[in-house]
């Protein structure tokens, strides 16, 4: 089983070196693309390879680079999008720890291939280790030539720069991250115009997910069709997978894209810790709808996950066992989200607030079957189409779920005017 | 007012943004690594030297969670409050926390050695729970880890 984004990090967690990466072929891509293709050749194969974005959303990678327009005068950007703060996923970090020259050359060639001149990391702050590594592997590489003018002296120049963010979740959304990056509060852009056409001060950008950024030496060096043949599924590659709470081996895995939740949970993950049983988890990261033990062999690709009533989101899960309250467990999302709501628009500054304090209150023993409907008009009123950005309709899917699936326990804290769980917390 | 270090970095970094007011963030977090927290007064002279209102300046400032606006103690501990370190235990390393240091979250302790914060997840799920203490990460945490790791930080 190949696993191309991870075989070369170091169990030891310390970050391959610039002449290690080498050794294992490291920017032969970059050398290879800079000498063989042009920019549009570049594009014309990640598309090809049906690369589909990592960050969450899942769209077409070359797709999304073919909307730059190539012929307008002024900078273009590329930002890879290292904010990772989606509670449950931390799948980047491993890459931006282990590997961070794999991250920099598939950036060179990402943003060859729309010809952008400056390119930036946004890190969010908490990846302090992370920092450190992307600080000295953009020193090395700017000092072997694989940056700044001139690349490998050829006609193509680019400079990289690593921003650290100051804490906000909404600077993963890729406008709001273009606002931060221009100094400014981390609210999303109206679209359009999409950012392909102007972003970054007004200008062409392109803003990708690390693990997207990281695929692209080896789909330039291996092609197409060697990347699908990696995947179980219509969806090509592979998947950094992740699984926390209640389970034996807690971890991250590169593995085949479409293992089933199964596999992910039994094998890779260990199982359930002695003592606790599966309820249900949020296959990929805490604003996705809870899959049950019924969608155990669902296979964990964007289809899918879609099929089941869900999203693959980050492929990191985060498991419901039985002994944790599902109301206290969606009060704790809602909490973040509401905490996190940049406020620019109104169902999301208020519906949020409002849904977490229905939800603190029956934890606390004081809900009514008024506050069930009132949950269920949240769920609609906060989702699709109702709000500015994704945040409050990806808010909504944990809870919309946990009212169909676990919608008991919410009744039994109504009826018994307290949760029913041993340890329950805020 | 603003030092002459602190002055210099804030130009370098309008040097490298194509608009002043690009830079503000970076202004922001260059004050705040020298004064652990951004007064009022900076606030003032960060906008004289970006050309932007104070309210404006304030109004970034105040968006981002790891922007202080109100001194800290010596050393900032950010305890994960997200749900993977919710489900393994979060609650009780922040109720001993609070027994520990006798403070509520956002509070600072008497000595002024500690600011407790709740914070957004710190991304290291897999092993929940979490807490950082200025730039130290501690994972894989139990209740009974937290008075030796405290103990560390004058």
């Amino acid at each position: 089983m190949e696993r191309p984004l991870t075989q070369h990090i170091p169990a030891s967690g310390a970050a391959l070196h610039i002449r290690e990466y080498e050794a294992v072929g490291g920017y032969s891509a970059l050398r290879k693309v800079l000498e063989q293709f042009t920019p549009a050749e570049v594009t014309a194969h990640v598309k090809d390879a049906n690369l589909k974005g990592r960050g969450g959303a899942g769209f077409s990678t070359g797709m999304k680079w073919s909307f730059v327009p190539m012929n307008v005068p002024g900078p273009k950007y590329l930002v890879a999008n290292a904010d990772e703060m989606e509670p449950g996923t931390f799948k980047d970090r491993w890459l931006l720890e282990g590997n961070p020259h794999q991250l920099l050359e598939g950036m060179i060639i990402a943003a060859y291939a729309i010809q952008a001149t400056q390119a930036f990391v946004f890190l969010r702050w908490a990846y302090k280790q992370a920092a450190r590594e992307m600080t000295r592997a953009i020193a090395d590489a700017y000092a072997a030539g694989y940056l700044g003018k001139n690349i490998l002296g050829k006609d193509y120049s680019l400079d990289i720069q690593l921003h650290t963010g100051v804490g906000r979740y909404m600077c993963g959304e890729e406008t709001a991250l273009l606002n931060s990056l221009e100094g400014k509060r981390a609210i999303p852009r109206a679209k359009p115009p999409f950012p392909q056409v102007s972003g970054l001060f007004g200008k062409p950008t392109i803003v990708n997910n690390v693990e997207t950024l990281c695929y692209i030496p080896h789909i330039m060096n291996k092609g197409g069709d060697w990347f699908k043949s990696l995947s179980y599924t219509a969806d090509g590659g592979t998947k950094i997978y992740g699984v926390s709470g209640k389970v034996n081996k807690p971890g991250a895995w590169e593995l085949p894209m479409g293992v089933t939740m199964r596999e992910l949970l039994e094998e890779h993950a260990g199982g359930m810790k002695n003592g606790f049983r599966f309820r249900g988890a949020l296959p990929g990261g805490a604003s996705t709808d809870f899959l049950t033990t019924a969608h155990l062999d669902v296979k964990m690709d964007f289809n899918g996950v879609a099929a089941a009533g869900s999203r693959l989101g980050t492929g990191t899960m985060v498991v419901l066992d039985d002994r944790t309250c599902p109301v206290g467990f969606v009060h704790n999302l809602e909490h973040f989200f509401a905490q996190e709501s940049c406020g620019f628009c109104t169902p999301c500054r208020e519906g949020l607030p409002w849904t977490e304090k229905i939800l603190y209150a029956m934890e606390q023993g004081k809900g009514t079957e008024e506050d069930l409907q009132l949950l269920d008009m949240h769920t609609k009123l906060l989702g699709p189409g109702n709000t500015f950005c994704a945040l409050a309709p990806g808010a909504m899917e944990p809870l919309q779920s946990a009212l169909k699936y676990f919608r008991e326990d919410f009744e039994q804290h109504i009826k018994e005017k307290k949760c029913p769980y041993a340890h329950h917390s805020h | 007012m603003l030092s002459a270090l602190e002055i210099e970095k804030i130009t370098h970094e309008i040097q490298h943004v194509p608009v002043k007011k690009a830079a503000c963030i970076e202004a922001l977090k260059i004050v705040q690594a020298q004064r652990r927290w951004v007064s009022d007064e900076s606030i003032q002279d960060i906008a004289a030297i970006l050309d932007m209102s104070t309210a404006e300046v304030d109004s970034v400032a105040t968006f981002y969670n790891l922007i202080f606006r109100s001194p800290v103690g010596r050393h900032v501990i950010l305890l994960c409050d997200s749900i993977s370190c919710y489900v393994m235990g979060y609650t009780e390393l922040r109720n001993k926390l609070m027994e520990l240091l006798q403070i509520k979250y956002g509070q600072t302790t008497a000595d002024a050695r500690f600011t407790l914060l709740p914070n957004a997840c710190l991304g290291t799920c897999d092993h929940a729970p979490a807490l950082m203490i200025d730039d130290d990460l501690y994972r894989d945490l139990q209740v009974a880890d937290l008075e030796g790791i405290l103990a560390k930080y004058e």
